[in-house]
């Protein structure tokens, strides 16, 4: 399109190409989706806008009064592109269909002065810690605005209103736009506070997510989408059991075959934060990656597996079993000899739980691209933290993070795994690209992805409790055995004991130990981590010990969480909406659950039959969710949704096999998820405190599921499963 | 090695071994990237395109094969994203990271072409060769019911 057809076409936002005057001059296209009355995202997000005035490093403002809103998060599909874009737009006061959202610009934040204060994307964290920081941002660009039309108009700033992007005062008014230049070279003397909820006119509000649109048509840009002139592929492979030497690998076999251009080897560094997930292995480069990924495929590859070659799910069921004999490290006590008490008592349980390794396999597969030159470094990394690959990228090279350069895409699923910066892939196509002095896209195979992710670590369980005489426990003792690598020692302790070392049930006397064991698997942090875990086992226990005790388990759980107003908000609200009973045919069940992840409690009701050959059927989840307070319900209703099927995959289908040293599984016909026909209908409760405390949303959804559903099945069938996945169980009945 | 393939009505001379799986030729050699890449083995369903109208996994399906046929991919669904499947994915915020929903919707729109009614279990049976991560799969069943009112409205 030329520009004289471009300029003759009314300028409008709601068009689908934008003119805009370029910061030197020239003409910039910016092609956008309609949205519907909302705010947009282009498919290339990182492609930020150059002719709007910047009010801070957040935002700025264009001629026709377009805001455009700097956000510094990646976008997993959980909202943070809308999320932020909408607290600052709240405090800002403009409206909503006059936002836009770009990626903010990491090589800034890093080099000059980290104005966005936190990038990192994770721990269901960015509304519920960091909604200060950011609604700060936008109230302050919205009292400039005000100050800088006050000086011009000669009134106070007190007497200028700020209204969905007019400032007005008396007979004057003006677009924020006019005054956008003025405001940016305002101080205050006082920065505002920002909002509270009962002044919200956006936050709370069910807004559609600003990406979706660019999602339903193939136009969003995926790391993995990257396409550069000159640009080579590789394919990895390194020693299936981690940790492991590459030994020898035959490249004169496959060198003459069409495309392929060298070799490169890895070489694990243990020991160090960004580096010890690269491990041995070798990479073949190709002008296409099928052509990288045949000729790796074909070429002959001796491996040194080393030490762990003999680790299995087996030997590490052993080492639990001698370990729940053997005193752990207690990181909870309340009261006195729990384990005297249940020792002596005449009416006490046991139970043994276990859950297994699990991976991501996020739908995109680990990769990423890197560009270096003498100059230059540009990256599309698939990181959960923006700034982190100019951190490794600068560390791996030894360059200088001022020329390193993220293009930050969507990603196609990260779910903890991601944490960090995808370090392994990045610094594969860091290597490999400081090598050739070329573009490289670096794709993991999903086989590669499975061996080679940072794992959810297993955990061994055993619990033990005793009753007293209204049937209710006065003693509870557990202790739990974790094998992982570098995870549960970095943020482990803390994991491992979620939702069993802080459960809420006021039992008098109570202790909870860990053990946690070194094995070789990388391990990581994982949709909610540890609450997963430990939430599928302190919940099926808490009805043992409630039926054991002659109690439902509702009110069981009502009774124990006397006083806890969070909890009690949400299992009143279950009690309300779910119908929830003990009182069906055999055959049918309803399972209750409720744990606490990242500041929210979530509780779930299910419903499942089982027939009588064994064949499960979830056939409803209703899920009641406590954030504290909620600034979008129609994102966080996906988000609760989405995590029951996420959680609902591992307990009831994955499941990773350790055998000789590596997982047996391979791909998604050997690591089993959860598909269509398997999916109960959802619903999803609001019972919100609105007391002063916030929690997060993108995790809280999946600890209860499973649980409830294991607790119904033990209705349907008079079955406890105590371990996972469920589809191993035998759950027949006559 | 080269051979000539349309797709999305537009026909493509492609430098390629004629067994390289159609989806490497339609992402690196055309550059439609819409289509994306899950496991190679036709067990996700995100590389899921139309040939001749038909849902086929083009991880596993030879580029050759589709030679002389017609190919579409989620690009050429429609012109402004006004597809039925596409309207009904916006209006019940289907994608979550959105990586599996390119294949989630073409097999969704195969499922329509040829079932213009379907019941929950056959959008069961259809869709489930596509998996997604971030548990999207309530929304899409109630997308692809509201797809067939949208459908059903434009005939009327």
């Amino acid at each position: 399109m030329d520009t004289q057809t471009n300029t003759k076409m009314k300028l409008s936002r709601r068009t689908f190409i934008r003119t805009m005057a370029g910061a030197g001059g020239g003409l910039v296209l910016g092609f956008y989706l309609p949205g519907a009355n909302a705010a947009v995202v282009a498919p290339k997000p990182w492609t930020t806008p150059t002719d709007g005035t910047e009010i801070n490093a957040w935002l700025t403002i264009d001629l026709d009064g377009t805001v455009t809103i700097r956000v510094p998060h990646t976008e997993q599909g959980q909202g943070a592109l809308t999320s932020v874009s909408m607290m600052i737009a709240e405090e800002l006061d403009v409206a909503w269909d006059n936002v836009q959202a770009v990626f903010a610009d990491m090589n800034r934040h890093v080099n000059y002065g980290q104005e966005y204060v936190v990038t990192t994307t994770h721990g269901s964290q960015l509304v519920r810690q960091q909604h200060p920081h950011i609604m700060q941002a936008g109230a302050s660009a919205r009292e400039r605005l005000k100050v800088a039309a006050a000086q011009a108009w000669g009134v106070s700033a007190s007497q200028v209103a700020a209204k969905q992007g007019v400032l007005s005062s008396g007979r004057n008014s003006a677009n924020y736009a006019e005054f956008a230049t003025a405001a940016a070279e305002i101080s205050l003397s006082q920065e505002p506070t920002i909002k509270t909820p009962d002044q919200w006119w956006l936050l709370g509000q069910p807004t559609p997510r600003v990406e979706v649109p660019v999602k339903v048509n193939g136009s969003a840009h995926y790391c993995i989408d990257t396409q550069l002139d000159g640009m080579v592929y590789a394919a990895v492979k390194c020693c299936p059991v981690p940790w492991g030497q590459l030994k020898s690998y035959d490249f004169d076999t496959i060198k003459d075959r069409t495309g392929v251009i060298c070799a490169v080897e890895f070489k694990a560094l243990e020991g160090k934060t960004f580096t010890s997930d690269m491990q041995n292995g070798v990479a073949i480069v190709a002008d296409s990656w099928y052509r990288a990924k045949t000729a790796l495929d074909l070429m002959p590859i001796e491996w040194d597996v080393g030490p762990n070659g003999n680790a299995s799910n087996a030997s590490q069921a052993a080492e639990a079993q001698r370990l729940f004999e053997v005193t752990g490290d207690v990181s909870n006590e309340v009261g006195t000899d729990a384990i005297g008490k249940i020792d002596r008592s005449e009416n006490s349980l046991l139970a043994e739980y276990h859950r297994p390794y699990e991976t991501h396999a996020r739908m995109e597969p680990i990769n990423a691209t890197v560009s270096v030159t003498d100059d230059r470094i540009d990256v599309w990394s698939p990181t959960q933290d923006q700034a982190a690959p100019i951190r490794i990228i600068a560390d791996h090279l030894g360059r200088d993070p001022k020329e390193i350069f993220v293009n930050t895409a969507f990603l196609g699923g990260a779910f903890g795994g991601n944490g960090g910066g995808a370090t392994a892939v990045t610094k594969q196509a860091a290597e490999i690209s400081n090598q050739l002095r070329r573009p490289v896209k670096v794709i993991w195979s999903r086989e590669e992805d499975v061996a080679h992710d940072k794992q959810r670590p297993p955990v061994y369980t055993r619990l033990q409790a005793s009753l007293g005489e209204s049937g209710l426990p006065e003693a509870f003792f557990s202790r739990a055995v974790w094998f992982s690598h570098e995870g549960v020692v970095n943020h482990g302790p803390a994991t491992a004991d979620l939702s069993i070392g802080n459960m809420p049930y006021q039992v008098p006397n109570r202790r909870h130990e860990r053990h946690n064991v070194a094995a070789h698997i990388p391990t990581a942090t994982h949709r909610a981590p540890g609450a997963n875990q430990n939430g599928f086992i302190i919940e099926q226990f808490a009805d043992e010990m409630a039926l054991e005790g002659g109690w439902d388990p509702l009110e069981w759980r009502l009774e124990m969480t006397k006083g806890l107003e969070p909890w009690q908000r949400v299992l009143l609200k279950i009690k309300e909406v779910s119908g929830f009973t003990t009182d069906l045919p055999k055959g049918q069940g309803m399972g209750i659950a409720v744990v606490e992840d990242h500041g929210s409690i979530c509780g779930t009701c299910a419903t499942v039959s089982v027939n009588q050959r064994g064949q499960l059927t979830l056939e409803k989840l209703v899920q009641v969710i406590n954030s504290g307070y909620m600034i979008n319900p129609l994102n966080g209703a996906e988000q609760i949704e989405g995590a029951a099927c996420w959680e609902l995959s591992h307990a009831l289908y994955g499941g990773l096999d350790l055998d000789n040293g590596h997982f047996t599984n391979t791909n998604f016909h050997t690591y089993n998820l959860m598909r269509m026909p398997q999916v109960p209908e959802i619903e999803v409760h609001f019972a919100l405190s609105q007391d002063g405390w916030w929690g997060g949303m993108g995790e809280p959804g999946g600890p209860p599921s499973p649980p409830a559903v294991a607790n119904a099945i033990y209705f349907a069938t008079g079955k406890r499963v105590r371990s996972t996945p469920v589809s191993k169980h035998d759950l027949s009945w006559s | 090695m080269a051979f000539s393939i349309s797709v999305n009505g537009t026909t493509y001379e492609v430098g390629a071994e004629p067994e390289t799986p159609l989806l490497w030729v339609l992402r690196d050699n055309i550059g439609l990237t819409g289509t994306k890449f899950g496991c190679g083995i036709a067990q996700c369903g995100v590389c899921t395109v139309h040939v001749d109208g038909q849902p086929v996994r083009s991880c596993i399906t030879p580029a050759s094969s589709a030679v002389g046929r017609q190919i579409t991919t989620i690009e050429g669904l429609s012109e402004n994203n006004d597809h039925p499947v596409q309207q009904a994915w916006i209006e019940n915020s289907v994608p979550q990271c959105g990586y599996c929903q390119s294949g989630q919707i073409m097999s969704a729109a195969a499922l329509l072409s040829r079932t213009p009614e379907p019941t929950d279990n056959e959008i069961d049976t259809a869709m489930a060769g596509n998996l997604c991560r971030c548990g999207t799969y309530p929304r899409i069943r109630k997308a692809v019911h509201r797809a067939v009112e949208i459908y059903q409205g434009s005939k009327a």
